[in-house]
C-alpha cells in the first residue's frame, strides 16, 4: 500500500477502543450521514488519511485513500482523460473515497458500466482489533482466496476501516450524447427495455414528470448512428452536464422536491430496487425511474410496510433513503439463513462490535 | 454400477484398506441411501476412479462415496445427513477445473451435480438466463442466440465446464477485459447451506439489502455453499468483430505496445500475447498463418457496429505501428477471424503435442510487467532446464506459461513445480497475483502463504466459518493453514525477501 503517515495514530484509536469496547463511528466528510440507521459511537475521522493517490493509466487502476476528497480523485483521472465508469454519487463537496467505498452507491451510468463493486479490486482496512488486512490488490483478474474487498462495498463500515482501496478505472467516453422523449412511464419503460435488447450505446436513463431523459456513450460512430436511430429531442451538453451530475447528487427538482416534502409532509424518500422489468408498482407519490428501471425513487406518505411489501411482491428491496421514521428499519429484513451468515462474518471482523454498530442493521 | 442396497460386509470388501474408512464408508452409504435411488450412489472403486482428479490430474484421491443427486430434496438431504454425520461434501460439475478445486476428500462425498443440466429460463425482455448448475457454458450462449443474445464469460473450457463451476472458480475467458467476469455477469444463485438449508444470493435486482454476500460466493471454489441454480446475464451480440495479428521482433516492444493501447482509451474485447515458441507450437498445430520470425504475436480483437470496429481497428493498428509492430494484419472475414484465433484458442493442445506434460500458470501481474516477467521466465528456463512456452491475457495482464515437462521423471516434475512457484513469487513481487481465472483449489495454497499474511488468511478462514460452521463444504482448499504456511517458509523465502525487491507491493 502507499505509505500512509495518519494510519498509525487511527490504528491505534481502533485498538484503544477495541480494548475499551467504545463504539466507534467512522466518518469521512460526513455528506452521507443521513444513509443507514442513526450512527453512534466516538467519530473516528478518516481524513486523518490524507489524500494520496497513485494512478497508473496504461494499468486502468487507481490506488487511493480512504481519506481522499472525490473532487480530488475525479480531477486526478480526469487529467488523463479517464473516469469512474460507475459514476458514484458525491452528494456535497468533502465526500471522501472511504464513504464512497463504504455505502457502495453507484451513479445514472450504473445499469450499463456496472457498479462499484463490480469496479473495486481492492481493499486495505483495519478489522476490529486494528490488525491492518488487504485483500484483492491493483489487478483486474484476481481469484487467490475469498474476494474480501467487494464484500466490503456497502457494509457501511461494519466490518472494518477502510483504509485505502484499489479501483478500475477507464478511459472517458469518447462521445456522448443526451436526449429528450415526452413519454409516459409505462413507455419509457417499454422503450428502454427494446432498446436494451439491441446492441446501442445506452448508458443512463432518467424518467421523470412526463419526460424520459436517456445518455448515449461511447465511440463517435456508435453515438452518431444511435442518435439517428433513436430520434428525441437532443439536449445541449451545457444542460445535458449539470443535468445528470444533478440527478447523480441528488441536487435536481425531483429531488429538492422530495426534500420539501420531507420537511413539510413528513414523507419518505425510498430507493426501490426492482427487476428493470418489473411493471410500474402505482404506489402513491412522486416516482423517478432510472437504471432502466431498476432503480426507482418515490417520495410518499405511505406507510413503510405498503411499500416493502409492494417491492418484495415485485422481486425488489425497499430502502428508507432519506426522512421518515427508521424505526420501521432503513434496510429491508433478511431472510434468516443470510442474517445468520451476516452476525457471523461481523463477529469474525469485529469482534467486540465496536464498528459503526447497528448502521446498517440493529444488532450488527 | 454399485448393487442396490449394500450391507456392511459388502460394503468392507469394496473398500482399500484402512479399517476405519471402510466403517465410516459404510455408515455414510448406509444412511445416504435413505435418500437417494441406488444408481445415485457410487462407492466402489471402479466407479470412483473417473471422480479422483479434475483437470489438474497431476493430484488424484478417492472419495468416500460419490452422490449423484437428481433433485434439489435430494441435493438437501445428502447435505444435511453429511451435516449430521460430520462428513465433509466436495461439489463437482464437469470436472474440468485446473487446480484441483473438486479434488475428491478421501473422507468425503463428492457431490456430482452433473444432472442439473436444465436451462430453467431465457428472459428476452429482462436478458437473462437462469440455468442449472450444470449447464455447459457454452450452451447458455447458444440457448441465447435466437434472440440475439448471448453469455459473456467465455472460458477456453466452455465446450465442457458448468455454470455451477464458473460461479464457484469465477471463471474469466479472453473477453474479460471488456466485458468482465464470471462476478460481473452473475446476477443470483440459489443454493444450500452445509446444513442443506435453502439459501439465495443475489437477485433479479442488481443488488441487494445487506452485505453483498454474492461477491464471496462467487469465487469460493465451493466452500461457503453449494450451488443449484443460476441467473447470469445476457448481452446483445456484436454487429461486428475483427481480429488483428501484429509482430513484434522484441519482447519489451510486444509489452509496450498493450500498455500503448490501453493508454490510447481503446478497451479491445479480447488482447492476447504469444511468444516465440508456443507460436511455433501452435503453427504447426493449427496452420494459422502466424509469423514464426516475431518474438512475439499480439492479437487484438474490436467489436460492436460496423462503424465502431472499423474505427476502432484503424486507431489499433495506428497504435500498434507506432509501437514497432514488424507485420500487421487485420482480419478481412469472420473465417479468417476464427482462423487468426484457431492458434490461441489451441495453445494447450498443441503444447501437449511438443511435451509429454505441461504445468500452465495462472498469475496476473501489472501490464507493465509483462516484458519483465517474460525475460524472468526465460532466466527461470535455465535455471530449472526446462523450457517454457507463454501464452497470455495481455490485456488484463494474466499469465499462462506453461512449464514443459515429464512427469514420470521424478526430477523433472520438481523442478517444474519449484519453476512455477518462483513464477507466482516473482508475479506477486511485480505487485500481482498467483492465480487470476483458474482458483487456488490445493494447487496454490502454499502459494498464498506469500501473497496474504497470517491475519489475512485467518480472515478468510473465519468468512468460511460464517457461512460453513461445521467447517464441512471442500475443506482444506484455498486458504492454507498456518502450519502448512510455516513450513512453505521454510523451504522458500516469504514476502518481503522476493525477487524484484525493488517492486512496491500494492
Amino acid at each position: 500500500m502507499i505509505a500512509n503517515p495518519g494510519l498509525e495514530a487511527l490504528a491505534e484509536r481502533v485498538r484503544e477502543a477495541n480494548a475499551e469496547h467504545c463504539a466507534l463511528r467512522i466518518r469521512g466528510g460526513g455528506t452521507k450521514d443521513f444513509y443507514g440507521e442513526t450512527p453512534r459511537g466516538d467519530v473516528l475521522d478518516t481524513r486523518v488519511l490524507g489524500g494520496a493517490a497513485l494512478h497508473e493509466p496504461t494499468e486502468l487502476v487507481v490506488t487511493a485513500s480512504a481519506g481522499m476528497t472525490l473532487d480530488a480523485l475525479d480531477l486526478l483521472l480526469a487529467e488523463q482523460g479517464q473516469c469512474l465508469a460507475f459514476d458514484p454519487p458525491h452528494f456535497a463537496p468533502g465526500s471522501t473515497v472511504g464513504g464512497m467505498v463504504a455505502t457502495g452507491l453507484s451513479g445514472p451510468s450504473r445499469a450499463r458500466a456496472g457498479s462499484l463493486r463490480d469496479h473495486l479490486l481492492g481493499v486495505c482496512l483495519l478489522g476490529g482489533s486494528g490488525e491492518l488486512m488487504q485483500f484483492g490488490g491493483r489487478v483486474i483478474k484476481n481469484v487467490a482466496g475469498y474476494d474480501v474487498s467487494r464484500l466490503v462495498a456497502g457494509s457501511l463500515g461494519i466490518l472494518g476501516v477502510i483504509v485505502e482501496v484499489s479501483i478500475k478505472v477507464l478511459p472517458c467516453p469518447e462521445s456522448e450524447a443526451t436526449l429528450r422523449f415526452d413519454m409516459k412511464p409505462g413507455e419509457a419503460l417499454a422503450a428502454l427495455h427494446a432498446w436494451g435488447a439491441r446492441p446501442l450505446p445506452l448508458d443512463a436513463s432518467a424518467w421523470w414528470n412526463g419526460n424520459l431523459i436517456v445518455r448515449l456513450s461511447g465511440s463517435a460512430a456508435a453515438v452518431a448512428a444511435a442518435r439517428k436511430e433513436l430520434g428525441g429531442e437532443p439536449i445541449d451538453r451545457a444542460a445535458a452536464v449539470p443535468f445528470w451530475a444533478d440527478l447523480r447528487d441528488h441536487a435536481d427538482p425531483f429531488f429538492v422536491a422530495a426534500e420539501e416534502a420531507i420537511e413539510h409532509q413528513d414523507a419518505t424518500l425510498w430507493r426501490l430496487s426492482l427487476p428493470q422489468t418489473a411493471p410500474l408498482l402505482g404506489l402513491a407519490g412522486d416516482e423517478l425511474i432510472e437504471w432502466h428501471g431498476a432503480q426507482r425513487w418515490l417520495a410518499t406518505s405511505l406507510p413503510a410496510a405498503n411499500v416493502r411489501e409492494a417491492v418484495a411482491a415485485a422481486g425488489g428491496h425497499a430502502t428508507l433513503f432519506r426522512g421518515g421514521d427508521k424505526s420501521a428499519g432503513v434496510f429491508a429484513p433478511l431472510a434468516p439463513p443470510l442474517q445468520r451468515i451476516h452476525e457471523r462474518l461481523k463477529q469474525s471482523f469485529d469482534p467486540n462490535g465496536i464498528l459503526n454498530p447497528g448502521r446498517l442493521y440493529p444488532g450488527l | 454400477m454399485n448393487a442396490a442396497t449394500p450391507g456392511a460386509e459388502l460394503l468392507a470388501a469394496a473398500a482399500p484398506p484402512g479399517a476405519e474408512r471402510s466403517r465410516r464408508r459404510a455408515e455414510v452409504v448406509t444412511a445416504l441411501a435413505a435418500a437417494l435411488p441406488a444408481h445415485a450412489l457410487l462407492w466402489q472403486r471402479e466407479d470412483t476412479v473417473p471422480y479422483e482428479c479434475d483437470g489438474l490430474t497431476a493430484y488424484r484421491e478417492q472419495p468416500l462415496v460419490v452422490a449423484l443427486p437428481e433433485s434439489e430434496a435430494q441435493i438437501a438431504a445428502v447435505l444435511a445427513i453429511c451435516h449430521r454425520l460430520g462428513v465433509p461434501v466436495v461439489a463437482r460439475g464437469a470436472g474440468t477445473g485446473l487446480s484441483g478445486g473438486a479434488l475428491p476428500n478421501p473422507l468425503g462425498v463428492t457431490l456430482s451435480l452433473a444432472k442439473f443440466n436444465r436451462i430453467v429460463a431465457i428472459d428476452r425482455l429482462a436478458r437473462t438466463a437462469t440455468v442449472q448448475c450444470g449447464v455447459r457454458n457454452l450452451a447458455i450462449s447458444e440457448a441465447a442466440a435466437p434472440h440475439g443474445l448471448f453469455y459473456a464469460p467465455d472460458p477456453s473450457s466452455q465446450i465442457a465446464c458448468t455454470i455451477g463451476g464458473n460461479v464457484a472458480e469465477n471463471s474469466g475467458g479472453v473477453h474479460c477485459l471488456k466485458y468482465g467476469l464470471t462476478l460481473h455477469n452473475v446476477l443470483k444463485v440459489r443454493g444450500f447451506t452445509a446444513e442443506g438449508e435453502a439459501v439465495e444470493f443475489g437477485g433479479d435486482a442488481l443488488d441487494v439489502p445487506g452485505l453483498d454476500l454474492l461477491a464471496v460466493v462467487v469465487g469460493s471454489e465451493g466452500m461457503l455453499v453449494v450451488i443449484v441454480e443460476v441467473t447470469v446475464k445476457l448481452l446483445p451480440k456484436a454487429q461486428a468483430a475483427r481480429c488483428i495479428v501484429a509482430s513484434f521482433d522484441d519482447i519489451r516492444k510486444a509489452g509496450d505496445a498493450v500498455a500503448a493501447i490501453i493508454g490510447a482509451g481503446i478497451i479491445p474485447a479480447g488482447l492476447e500475447l504469444m511468444d516465440k515458441p508456443m507460436t511455433a507450437a501452435v503453427e504447426s498445430f493449427v496452420h494459422a498463418g502466424y509469423d514464426l520470425d516475431a518474438a512475439a504475436i499480439l492479437l487484438c480483437e474490436s467489436d460492436g457496429t460496423e462503424a465502431e470496429v472499423e474505427h476502432e481497428v484503424a486507431r489499433m493498428i495506428e497504435v500498434l505501428d507506432a509501437a514497432g509492430a514488424t507485420r500487421l494484419a487485420a482480419s478481412e472475414n469472420e473465417a479468417q477471424r476464427l482462423r487468426f484465433w484457431s492458434g490461441r484458442k489451441n495453445a494447450f493442445p498443441a503444447s501437449g503435442r511438443i511435451s509429454p506434460d505441461y504445468m500452465c500458470m495462472d498469475s496476473t501481474i501489472p501490464r507493465k510487467c509483462l516484458a519483465d516477467m517474460l525475460l524472468a521466465i526465460a532466466d527461470m528456463e535455465k535455471k530449472y532446464a526446462l523450457r517454457c512456452v507463454n501464452v497470455f491475457h495481455a490485456g488484463d495482464g494474466n499469465l499462462h506459461p506453461l512449464i514443459l515437462f515429464d512427469a514420470n521423471n521424478a526430477d523433472e516434475l520438481h523442478r517444474a513445480e519449484r519453476f512455477g512457484a518462483e513464477i507466482l513469487e516473482t508475479s506477486v513481487a511485480m505487485g500481482g497475483t498467483v492465480t487470476g481465472e483458474h482458483g487456488v483449489g490445493v494447487e496454490k495454497l502454499s502459494s498464498m502463504c506469500v501473497q496474504f499474511s497470517a491475519a489475512e488468511r485467518e480472515q478468510m478462514l473465519a468468512l468460511k466459518s460464517a457461512f460453513d460452521p461445521g467447517g464441512l463444504l471442500n475443506p482444506g482448499k484455498v486458504i492454507p493453514t498456518l502450519v502448512r504456511c510455516a513450513e512453505y517458509g521454510k523451504m522458500h523465502v516469504s514476502r518481503g525477501v522476493l525477487a524484484f525487491p525493488e517492486l512496491p507491493r500494492f
